[in-house]
């Protein structure tokens, strides 16, 4: 019988098979390291005498803490002592580092693909659990806490159970206005919050095939919001053609490919569990509630806890719309909006811009409406600038940032006041996430950038903008 | 790690499903960089809602978490375990658990219990019922003992158990298989891509 492209990555990289003695141990080709969850594991190794076994294959850089405006003086102590402890940790065991001085610095996540770094048949990990999202050029990339940070940095390797393996074939054509984003959002909607857990995904069908790199990093980031240890898409010409030319490409780029040709998914190859999502039925999504699973269709209305079958989800459902200041039963475009949060992990990179960009051209931002923009990454920034999509964003009444996570979860000065009401391209609606007392609102770049405009939840379907096409 | 055999102590019934790690610790309390202090913000916005039942005088001194499905989803911040531990917590118990949060729980020697919805549910029940009563957890038996005296038994994998049991730490286990390491990065590492070209670039 065949090998999912799971399989056949898993098979490359078993150092040890598993055994009466414990799990695979399993060789890692790319360790991504950021501020927030590593200064413990470098203090492990100090602590144990040990030192970074492969630093050529380790890659750090700061985004969670980085302010977005005037990051030239971190008033934070407590931020600025992280970023400065991971450039002491780097500079004492050789660990290539993007400063925030650095022209390359950015989300850990968007910067791994725009260096080339991230490559099909790969394993990836991070101390960040949207490590999934380098999934999209077929690597098996999943996040890690801490303690694994410092068993990765020690050993290169990890110790992991195998998981099981789910296919999610989205057939058919999106309609206009569907994004990637609704893609993945509608997925979870439909599977559930925690239905991947325990499974690695291989998304599939017609309308993964069809999305650019950006759209198939943007489905496979939120991978982890409906439980799955890691999303992963097959590589094809699409995935080669993005990472041809970029700095860190195979020098004999042909052979690469050559060799990648053979990883996607056999025919005869068998999954543990295979789910169908219907593309073209989809609409743009909305979140309503207080994680990635309360979502639904624009056109729609908020639920109420008696939609719910299940007690415990009646129960979640009270609890979320409480904290969200929803009764149940609103109309979802009802719902006034007073901040946009345009970036992330998720949708910071260029063509998210431009998506959005095309909504806002010519328009302006409602009054008293809060809207940022934060490029994933300074490269980002940089292109966007040549395009002069920061004048098109400034001129609506945006704020035009530097890269980093921001407000996606407000580890920097970027958060969202008690009450305050967002319309993010982020990953999470948690309680508190964008900041204590906030509500979070998850929807495509195109949607948020139409909340701005409008000042409430809508759909940009029935504005006359014209769509960039994902 | 300290290891983990037998626990008896004080079980707090957290009735809510999909606990994530934003609740668990907050993102203002993750720019520290120590490992340890982090259980006095544990559960930080909830504890501030009147009557959240980490409060109430009945859980002091609790050591058991008894939570509904999804526990712990969200972010791969080891913070929430070094919470829950650092407030003194030695397992949790619920129907489900979130991947990266369990295995984090399993490097710090906080156990994971995975027990039936059901079964959840009845010990809910009994500790809603008799507010303080104490459960026990027996890893080397792989049984849950309720207040009532009923007997749960879960799975865990075995080598993981064997793990907490004694307390091994797992990159010590991992080295002495050094020489597999050394003969992968010899015979069968894949080549590129290198970090080291960005080593001088990168640094300014």
């Amino acid at each position: 019988m065949g090998k999912t492209l799971f399989q056949k990555i898993w098979d490359a990289h078993e150092v040890r098979a598993a055994d009466a003695s414990g799990p695979a141990l399993l060789f890692i080709d790319l360790h991504l390291v950021h501020e927030v969850t590593s200064p413990q594991a470098f203090e492990g190794l100090r602590l144990a005498g040990r030192r970074v076994r492969r630093p050529d294959r380790t890659m750090a850089t700061v985004d969670h803490n980085v302010p977005t405006l005037g990051r030239e003086s971190i008033e934070d102590p407590l931020s600025k002592q992280q970023i400065e402890t991971l450039e002491s940790n780097c500079a004492e065991f050789g660990v290539p580092l993007f400063s925030i001085r650095s022209n390359r610095q950015g989300i850990v996540h968007v910067i791994g693909p725009e260096l080339g770094l991230t490559q099909p048949g790969m394993t990836v990990v991070c101390g960040d659990s949207h490590t999934s999202t380098h999934g999209a050029f077929g690597a098996l990339a999943f996040g890690i806490g801490t303690s694994e940070v410092e068993h990765v940095l020690a050993t290169q390797t990890l110790p992991q159970g195998a998981p099981r393996t789910m296919r999610v074939n989205i057939e058919g054509t999106p309609g206009r206005g569907v994004t990637a984003k609704d893609l993945i959002l509608g997925t979870i909607g439909q599977l559930g919050v925690s239905g991947a857990t325990g499974y690695v995904v291989e998304y599939a069908g017609s309308a993964i095939r069809d999305l650019a790199m950006e759209g198939r990093m943007t489905v496979c980031n939120m991978s982890i919001e409906w439980g799955a240890r890691a999303g992963m898409i097959a590589p094809d010409d699409t995935t080669f053609a993005f990472v041809e030319g970029r700095p860190a490409a195979p020098a004999d780029f042909a052979a690469a490919v050559e060799s990648w040709r053979a990883l996607p998914t056999d025919a005869d190859a068998a999954f543990d569990r295979e789910e169908t999502v219907d593309a073209s039925a989809l609409v743009p999504q909305v979140t309503w509630g207080t994680h990635p699973g309360q979502v639904a269709p624009i056109t729609g209305r908020v639920p109420t806890p008696a939609d719910f079958a299940d007690p415990v989800d009646a129960e979640g459902a009270r609890r979320a719309l409480a904290y969200m200041g929803l009764k149940g039963g609103e109309a979802l475009e009802d719902i006034a909006i007073d901040t946009v949060f345009l970036g992330s992990c998720t949708n910071g990179r260029l063509a998210d811009l431009r998506a959005a960009a095309a909504v806002v051209k010519g328009r302006k931002v409602a009054d008293g409406m809060r809207a940022m923009v934060v490029p994933g990454s300074m490269q980002v920034k940089e292109a966007a600038e040549r395009e002069g999509l920061d004048d098109v964003f400034r001129s609506a009444g945006f704020e035009w940032r530097d890269a980093g996570c921001s407000m996606c979860l407000g580890m920097n000065p970027d958060i969202l006041e008690p009450g305050e009401r967002c319309a993010s391209t982020s990953n999470r609606n948690f309680e508190g996430r964008q900041g204590a007392g906030g509500r979070t609102h998850l929807v495509s770049p195109e949607m948020a950038a139409a909340a701005a405009i409008t000042g409430h939840l809508v759909d940009v379907r029935s504005l006359d903008v014209d769509l960039v096409e994902a | 790690m300290e290891k983990f055999t037998t626990v008896t102590g004080i079980a707090v019934p957290l009735d809510r499903a999909d606990v994530d790690t934003d609740q668990i610790i907050p993102k203002q309390f993750l720019k520290r960089i120590e490992r340890t202090g982090f259980g006095e913000f544990l559960f930080f916005d909830w504890r501030k809602e009147p009557d959240f039942i980490l409060e109430q005088p009945f859980y002091r001194g609790a050591s058991i978490l008894v939570a509904q499905r999804n526990f712990g989803c969200g972010s791969s911040r080891e913070h929430a375990p070094w919470a829950l531990e650092d407030y003194g917590f030695r397992a949790v118990i619920a129907p489900s658990f979130a991947d990266i949060f369990r295995t984090n729980c399993t490097k710090i020697g906080l156990l994971p219990v995975q027990l039936t919805e059901d079964e959840v549910n009845k010990l809910m029940a009994q500790l809603k019922a008799i507010p303080g009563a104490p459960v026990t957890v027996s890893l080397e038996d792989r049984i849950v003992t309720t207040p009532t005296g009923e007997r749960f038994s879960f799975e865990i994998a075995p080598d993981v158990r064997e793990r907490l049991l004694n307390g091994w730490d797992d990159i010590s286990l991992t080295l002495a298989h050094e020489d597999a390491i050394a003969a992968y990065e010899g015979d069968r590492e894949r080549e590129g891509p290198s970090t080291g070209q960005f080593l001088t670039a990168s640094q300014t």
